[in-house]
């Protein structure tokens, strides 16, 4: 059990880390502040007013060396959600460890890395859909070669569901692309059973508690079946569909937030019996703001109320054999693989997002949840319905807009104080790498070394690949 | 001289929040409810915002915001905008917005601060009787 | 109510006027008159492009990609797009502005999105209005995206300049609707994303078209005979990749020779001649149309009428005719 974890600067976070590794908790989640997140240093015209304020800020080198300051990498497992330049904070990750005197072979965790679902629902991409995947097949390449021990894509169905897709949807989009990237892995020559037990999934757990554990089974089925059959796995694990869920933050609501311990209950209870390997489970506060840390713990006791005390995690897939369960499960597989047929058509994944496919079918799901609401045919409670409206009297934590002063501060020390022909010698090999079509792992790794920073490595590889705009639609 | 007036509305997502689930479902509402909507797209900048207030000359801006950037990027949007001379034009923000800042924006001449659980209708009508001109 | 000052301040290219006068066009007709009768000696400055074709075949990517090289160029655009009002609320989506992100904050592009608000024909009624605006405003282009539902949007014809259609590879329905009627009014094909197959496909398809039509742009009506003889425009055709800007340069070439073309052969006097003649039947169509209306809701003597054709005893035709005399402009 972990908790997602950032906020302010890395010094800001690294107490908070401690201090949750202190009480006994064995791995670390990072989230990252919005600017990392784009790859934007922290005093970038876009960054204004969101440095540290969704995750914690990352510029360079120095940022990780203090976020995981004191803390032993190769005894802890951590999670990095970043995706776009998740090769960069994976590259300043391995450094860091280097730098305690660990090698990588020893190094634990999960990297998101999973591209195709921003351009589908998160929106923080940075490169054309083909670039990205070049750079996220160099990790799985990297990392099977030299980081055994490292999660290289958490295939991410849970922003699809956030961003309003049904359950069918999220599981469809979910599985084509974790199949696109097993065959641009295999396309660059890698072994399907040399990555993909290090490839991982994560799902949401949404309301409709049959729904969704029906959603996990179903996905478990397809990932095997094909696997096998299509991509000629062997190993075991290859075929095994691992996943993490975390219940839905959107179902959550601002009214009468004490409800939301019950939603999450039951959200964590589908994802359990529906055989997940790890849980999120939400604050109640969600829809209000980064959680505070009472409600991080109610959400903490949650799952351990769950695991420890129910008893539905003593028996795998309990709810087998059940025949509403197994033609629920049968028909969420049909709708899966008509989607599957659609995607192909549309000529692949990619092809699809360009096409916007996902974007439109997500787009047109989340109007008609919304308009279900209002009419009430969807009842939430508190919200539509046995409405009792009272002020928010929850306290919140708040970010003081000081942290981007701090921030600006760091990196401007960092610019003066470092070899600045050496970072410029850098990124021109690294920028002549992109060109061509060698890993580029080893030539970020080296910008990193330098203390080059995210903004100035993204720059970089912008000139080579090029940028993407999305052909919103709404 | 309303002989054929429309309600045009622009919904805007400054900054670089990605949560458009929102955004999206109020702009269709929007339509559905008569008004003519524009969508921005992500990642406005306040000088995006403020021309594209300039040249679509619309009569109210909808600013979602989820990402916390409310309190840097919406002073300074109406600062330009007040640059310009805009003043007829109604300008409103939510998604999270804590209580405790809604005075603070108040002051720079905000409105709304509408947050989860919002009914499409009431967002409909908060457009249709807070409008400037 | 006077707009003096608003036009006084786009006379000297203010955006900010240029908008409001556009918006106020919009929502009243009778405004509308007022403004252009004060701008419209100031008019006449700007090249006028419109760009049509069916939804999605890239007709805001490809202007957005024009309007970079225009803008390299020193020029200053204007860009229109007109997007469909729903019959069924009376709202509308405008959804090209988010492809042009790129000209957002430039002083040079003024970009601004209009619903049809019901008119056929892929303008929207006060779009004209609008090109006058900003061709008074001070650009030097201005590019119309019409709606965009794929047939009958002949409109564009009128203030249009240069007309391009938008086709794509693949499907042969596009080449139907051109002949339907767009055919006469296109003076450049493009076939967009020529990097999908079947581009050449498309081209031949055209190409085969035109040798089998006989009738263009500019060998009809008005031309004197020697004119249709001499100065027969036959319709260009270019591959294109809006997204990344292929062929663009081709694209120019063929946009100036057919600038010259309007200009060396006195085929602009025509367009001129014939674009007031068809912007006033518009207007009058309007006009008319708008008193007629008012007519039917509120004399008595059209319910007498309406009663007899009811009876039988008068037939709609001749209805009319009363009407026509009734209006006074027989
Ligand atoms: C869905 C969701 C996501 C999805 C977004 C998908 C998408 N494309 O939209 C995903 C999973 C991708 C996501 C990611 C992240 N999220 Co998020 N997300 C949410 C969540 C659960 C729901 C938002 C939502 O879509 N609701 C449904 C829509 C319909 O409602 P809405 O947007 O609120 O809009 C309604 C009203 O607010 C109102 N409204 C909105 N705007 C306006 C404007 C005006 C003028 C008016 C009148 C009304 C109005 O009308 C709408 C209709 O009712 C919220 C928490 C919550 N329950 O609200 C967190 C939340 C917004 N996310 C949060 C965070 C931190 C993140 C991440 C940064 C996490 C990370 N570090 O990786 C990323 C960043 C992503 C990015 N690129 O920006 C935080 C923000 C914290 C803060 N501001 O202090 C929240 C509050 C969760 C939390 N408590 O921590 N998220
Ligand atoms: N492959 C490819 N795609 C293109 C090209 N030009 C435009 N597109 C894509 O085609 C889609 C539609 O483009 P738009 O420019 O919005 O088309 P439009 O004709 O303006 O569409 P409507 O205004 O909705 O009628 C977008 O996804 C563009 O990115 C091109 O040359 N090649
Ligand atoms: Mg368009």
């Amino acid at each position: 059990m972990r908790q997602f974890a950032g906020f302010g600067t890395a010094a800001q976070t690294n107490e908070r880390y401690k201090f949750l590794l202190e009480h006994g908790q064995t791995g670390l989640s990072v989230a990252f502040s919005l600017h990392t997140i784009y790859g934007y240093e922290a005093d970038n015209e876009y960054a204004l007013g969101e440095v540290g304020k969704e995750g914690v800020s990352i510029d360079t080198l120095k940022d990780m060396e203090t976020l995981f300051d004191s803390i032993d990498l190769s005894k802890i497992s951590t999670s990095m959600t970043i995706n776009a330049p998740a090769a960069i904070l994976l590259a300043m990750y391995i450094v860091t460890a280097e730098k305690q005197g660990h090698s990588p072979d020893l190094l634990r965790g999960t990297i998101q890395n999973d591209i195709l679902k921003e351009y589908i629902a998160q929106k923080s991409w940075i490169f054309p859909p083909e670039e990205s995947m070049r750079l996220i097949i160099d990790t799985i390449e990297y990392c099977t070669q030299h980081v055994p021990q490292w999660y290289t894509v958490s295939i991410s169905g849970y922003h699809i569901r956030e961003a309003g897709s049904t359950a069918v949807q999220e599981l469809a989009f979910t599985l084509a692309d974790g199949f696109a990237y097993v065959e641009a892995a295999m396309e660059r020559g890698l072994n399907v059973d040399d990555f993909a037990p290090r490839l991982s999934f994560f799902f949401n757990a949404h309301n409709n508690f049959f729904e969704e554990l029906c959603k996990y089974r179903a996905a478990r089925r397809i990932w095997a079946k094909r696997m096998k059959n299509k991509y000629g796995a062997k190993k075991p694990e290859s075929l095994r569909l691992r996943f993490h869920t975390q219940t839905a933050g959107v179902s959550l609501t601002a009214q009468e937030p004490e409800n939301n311990i019950v939603r999450v209950t039951l959200q964590g209870l589908a994802a359990v019996l529906g055989g997940t390997q790890s849980l999120h489970t939400n604050s109640f506060d969600e829809a209000l703001c980064l959680p505070t840390e009472k409600a991080v713990k109610i959400a903490l006791r949650t799952q351990q109320i769950i695991a420890n005390e129910s008893g539905v995690a003593d028996t795998v897939d309990p709810l087998a054999g059940s025949y509403y369960v197994e033609s629920l499960t049968n028909r969420m597989e049909e709708e899966a693989e008509a989607y599957f047929f659609k995607i192909e058509e549309l000529g692949g994944v990619i092809p699809a997002i360009k096409a916007n496919f996902f974007q439109k079918e997500i787009a047109n799901a989340s109007y008609k949840y919304q308009q279900e609401i209002e009419k009430n045919e969807r009842i939430v409670v508190g919200v539509n319905d046995f409405q009792l409206r009272e002020a928010c009297s929850t306290p919140l934590l708040k970010i003081d807009d000081q942290v981007s002063k701090v921030q600006i501060d760091l990196l401007n020390k960092i610019r003066k104080n470092r070899d600045n022909e050496m970072v410029k010698a850098k990124l021109e090999k690294l920028k002549i790498a992109a060109q061509g079509s060698e890993n580029l792992m080893p030539y970020i790794m080296d910008t990193v070394r330098e203390y080059a920073s995210i903004g100035e490595i993204i720059s970089t590889l912008k000139e080579v690949f090029g940028t993407y705009d999305e052909d919103s639609i709404f | 001289m309303s002989e054929n007036r429309r309600i045009k509305v622009l919904v805007c997502k400054p900054g670089l929040d990605g949560h458009d689930r929102g955004a999206k479902v109020i702009a269709r509402a929007l339509r559905d409810a008569g008004m003519e909507v524009i969508y921005t797209g992500i990642h406005q900048t306040p000088d995006d915002v403020v021309n594209t207030v300039i040249q679509e000359d619309p009569d109210a801006v909808i600013l979602s915001i989820l990402s916390g950037a409310h309190n840097a990027l919406c002073p300074m949007i109406m600062e330009k905008l007040k640059e310009k001379d805009i003043d007829d034009v109604l300008v409103a923000v939510g998604g999270i917005i804590p209580d405790e800042d809604k005075p603070f924006l108040e002051k720079h001449g905000l409105k709304g601060f509408q947050g989860p659980g919002t009914e499409l209708k009431e967002i409909v009508e908060f457009v249709k009787t807070n409008l400037k001109r | 109510m006077g707009f003096e000052a608003l036009i006084d301040r786009l006379l000297k290219g203010d955006t900010r006027a240029a908008a409001r006068l556009i918006t106020i066009a919009e929502n009243d007709i009778g405004a509308a008159e007022e403004i252009i009768n004060s701008i419209y000696k100031h008019t006449g400055k700007a090249y006028i492009l419109g760009i049509t074709g069916a939804p999605g075949s890239g007709k805001s990517t490809l202007i957005s990609t024009l309007t970079n090289i225009f803008v390299k160029e020193g020029k200053k655009v204007g860009i229109i797009c007109v997007d469909p009002t729903s019959p069924l609320t009376g709202g509308a989506l405008l959804g090209d502005r988010i492809r042009m992100k790129k000209h957002f904050t430039t002083d040079n592009v003024f970009i601004r999105s209009m619903a049809n608000r019901g008119q056929l024909g892929g303008l929207a009624r006060a779009t004209e209005d609008a090109i006058k605006i900003l061709d008074v405003y001070g650009c030097d282009i201005v590019i119309i995206e019409t709606v965009g539902v794929g047939q009958s949007e002949v409109d564009i014809f009128r203030p249009a300049q240069s007309v391009l259609v938008l086709l794509v590879p693949g499907m042969g329905d596009d080449i139907q609707a051109i002949k339907a009627g767009i055919m006469e009014i296109t003076d450049i094909f493009v076939v967009n994303k020529m990097d999908l197959p079947g581009a050449d496909r498309k081209v031949s398809d055209i190409t085969q078209m035109l040798e089998l039509s006989m009738s263009f742009k500019y060998d009809y009506e008005n031309l004197n005979q020697d004119h249709a003889i001499v100065h027969k425009w036959t319709p260009k055709i270019v591959k294109l990749n809006s997204k990344t800007g292929e062929n663009f340069d081709n694209l120019l070439e063929i946009i100036n020779e057919h600038k010259a073309f309007l200009k060396e052969t006195g085929v602009i006097e025509n367009y001129r001649l014939n674009r007031i003649k068809n912007e006033t039947l518009q207007i009058l169509k309007h006009k008319l149309t708008r008193k007629v209306e008012g007519l039917i809701h509120s004399n008595p003597q059209i319910d007498e009428y309406i009663r007899l054709v009811m009876d039988k005893s008068m037939d709609p035709y001749s209805m009319a005719n009363l009407i026509i005399k009734l209006l006074g402009i027989e």
